[in-house]
């Protein structure tokens, strides 16, 4: 089939060694520098915490958000995570997941109100996500590693770009969601834009959010965890190493321990989406 | 002076309204523009003014246009054409901040669905015409709390719209638009879901309210008697265009067309104004629960020289006057004994004008009794307000 060559990789090389690189590295370089300060010290003070404390303060927050079931469960998970020593490499992508879902949440969220409210935002923001989502992961952790090198800055960002489109997402769903005559309602009796977003559209979307960032968490938990093929420390680095060992008792303890997040943080998240739809 | 002047205005939904509106212009139907654009004429060239402190209502059959209309008095809907001129200002021009606050000030407005908040309770829905309008909590309260009560739910502040029933809930709605208090009432078949007692009560207490404080109302019905009740003049609708303006009378009288004349044609005119339209609610003794001393002490509270008499059930008794309850209480014999029995009893459906010789005759206020029950009475002096009214025909044999 090759009637003529297409020399799209090195063109590719190029753009980012001659264009991309020198011109905008320094941007990247300070959004790096940024990224590292952040999740490093969020990772410090996971691992500088006592663990007591730590699984103290997660077991009132499994409790009140979903229950004693929840309450035991993660304490027990959390013994279990002791016991195999993988403790430190769970804060490190606990903390990977919290600071990206937090970025995601802080530009998803208002992403998602401008496109339920702002037709040009909408078909603008929509192919975005689009990609985003189908794109798959393996190909945009290269240019991450790129930018931003190896370790957690680029897993950050990976996670950011995969996990992001449900809290955009379900924001605007939520807010087109809410019955359009609560929303004439608000203008008869003269609403500002604002007061009808935080006082009538919010508070009604606020469990389809919840489930947002429910979904956003889950999929940060499962990008930290690939991510570790670009250095990002964690559970995910145990199990490649356990895979690229051929250690497969290593492989299962980490993949036990990451099943243990993820029933913890889905479990916590869900109960928000619960606690608001009340 | 005009509170409310519409002039020309027209709504096409759908892509092209500008084409829609030369369509319109050029005299093509309703009908025709839809089949040929797929555009549908919401209101075609509609143009009315409402006075100070009138009851205006709008009439018309399920898809005339009447909530499309109603919603471009405040501008929920942008017009494709024409003007609402509200005081004189025209909203359809107004700049962002001079809408809301034209909204916030002048325009209260009761759905059809409701639309109340169903993350708010009845008292913080009720509450958030102020609210929005920075008054203070407590005022707010108070007056939300004010307007729940003359509504009648008072008790229900603290639920939620969806724990309540449609009638209740349309009355929250109707709170929350008197809380406002502003000087325009804009209502969308507001008592649709309310059953005929509560209805009742409500129109009258509308009636009552728009007396007291000379609100504008401009009331959207579907219900013909309704509207001959409460409404000072009638427009009548048909797809998207008033056909008609003017009082019970004329529209009654004069039809202007075939549509307006089958719209009213079921109306038998001398059943228009009813007992049950000007009864009012009696002061009542209830006989076996107290005796001729507490009837004395009810009739003087209530400044009265009678008093009509009921068992517990609300049966109708007789009619107690202040002598024959002081003999009674002298000689003491039950008050059975002494009551007038021989009170004119009327059906709620009684005609006014059958009222009237009758109203001539007797002494006492009629009794407006049914099945045993008594509903209400109806003083003379209701009989000739009503005439006074005007808002019927009603001759003196
Ligand atoms: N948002 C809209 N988009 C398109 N067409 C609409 C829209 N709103 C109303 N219409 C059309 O405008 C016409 C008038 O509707 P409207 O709701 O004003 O009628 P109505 O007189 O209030 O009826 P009802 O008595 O059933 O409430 C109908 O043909 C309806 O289909
Ligand atoms: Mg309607």
């Amino acid at each position: 089939m090759n009637y003529f060559t297409l020399p799209l990789e090195e063109w590719t090389n190029r753009f980012v060694d001659d264009w991309l690189l020198p011109v905008t590295g320094e941007f990247f370089d300070s959004i790096s520098e940024g990224l590292r300060t952040f999740v490093d010290g969020v990772t410090d003070l996971m691992i500088a915490t006592p663990p007591v404390l730590l699984v103290l303060i997660l077991i009132i927050i499994a409790w009140k958000f979903s229950g004693k079931g929840l309450a035991l469960f993660a304490l027990l998970g959390s013994l279990y995570l002791g016991s195999v020593d993988l403790w430190e490499a769970a804060m490190q992508t606990v903390a990977i997941v919290i600071v990206s879902t937090l970025i995601s949440i802080i530009i998803g969220i208002p992403l998602g109100i401008l496109a339920a409210t702002n037709k040009t935002m909408a078909t603008l923001v929509r192919p975005i996500l689009d990609f985003m989502q189908t794109l798959p992961s393996f190909v945009y952790l290269i240019p991450a590693i790129l930018l931003f090198g190896l370790g957690n800055v680029p897993a950050v960002i990976a996670t950011f770009v995969f996990a992001t489109p449900p809290a955009v997402r379900m924001t605007t769903l939520g807010i087109q969601q809410v019955p359009a005559d609560v929303v004439e309602a608000s203008k008869a009796f003269g609403s500002t834009k604002w007061q009808l977003l935080y006082k009538v559209q919010l508070p009604l979307a606020l469990p389809s959010i919840m489930a947002g960032i429910n979904q956003t968490m889950m999929l940060a938990l499962s990008m930290a965890v690939i991510a570790s093929m670009i250095g990002a420390p964690g559970l995910g680095s145990v199990v490649l190493e356990g895979i690229s060992t051929v250690n497969v008792g290593l492989g299962l303890t980490g993949g036990l321990g990451i099943v243990v997040l993820a029933i913890i943080m889905d479990r916590i998240t869900q109960g928000l989406v619960r606690n608001n739809k009340k | 002076m005009k509170k409310i002047e519409v002039n020309n205005l027209t709504k096409i939904f759908g892509s092209h309204p500008q084409q829609g509106l030369k369509r319109l212009i050029d005299g093509e139907q309703k009908e025709n523009i839809l089949a040929e654009t797929g555009m549908t004429v919401g209101v075609n060239q509609a143009s009315f003014s409402v006075e100070a402190g009138e009851f205006f209502v709008i009439m018309g059959l399920s898809g005339s246009g009447k909530s499309t209309l109603i919603r471009l008095v405040n501008r929920l809907i942008e017009p494709t054409s024409g003007e609402v001129l509200i005081d004189g200002q025209n909203i359809v021009e107004m700049g962002k901040n001079e809408l809301i606050e034209t909204r916030r000030k002048k325009l209260g407005m009761v759905f059809q669905q409701f639309g109340l908040f169903p993350h708010r309770t009845v008292l913080q829905n009720v509450a958030y015409g102020l609210e929005i309008q920075g008054v203070k909590k407590e005022e707010r309260n108070k007056r939300a709390q004010q307007s729940i009560e003359d509504v009648g739910l008072h008790g229900y502040e603290n639920s939620y719209p969806k724990e309540l029933s449609g009638g209740m809930q349309q009355r929250v709605g109707l709170a929350r638009a008197l809380a406002n208090d502003s000087d325009i009432l804009l209502m969308d078949e507001a008592f649709s879901a309310l059953d005929p007692l509560i209805r009742k009560e409500m129109q009258d207490e509308l009636l009552n309210l728009q007396n007291k404080l000379g609100k504008t109302i401009l009331f959207i019905t579907h219900d013909l008697d309704e509207a001959l009740k409460l409404g000072d003049r009638i427009a009548i609708m048909k797809n998207g265009e008033i056909v008609q303006v003017g009082t019970a009378d004329e529209i009654l009288e004069n039809p202007a067309n075939e549509y307006v004349s089958n719209f009213v044609k079921d109306v038998d005119r001398s059943k228009v104004l009813m007992a049950s339209h000007v009864m009012k609610k009696p002061a009542v003794h209830m006989a076996d629960k107290s005796g001729a001393l507490a009837a004395v002490r009810k009739m003087e509270e209530v400044g009265a020289s009678s008093i009509f008499v009921v068992d517990k059930d609300n049966n109708f008794k007789g009619l107690l006057t202040i002598d024959n309850a002081i003999s009674a209480y002298k000689s003491s014999l039950p008050i059975e004994n002494v009551l007038i029995e021989d009170i004119h009893e009327i059906s709620p459906e009684t005609p006014l004008n059958d009222l009237f010789s009758v109203a001539v005759e007797a002494k006492y206020p009629l009794a407006v009794v049914e099945n045993g029950k008594l509903l209400g009475i109806v003083s003379r002096v209701s009989i000739l307000s009503g005439l006074v009214l005007g808002k019927k025909e009603v001759t003196t044999p």
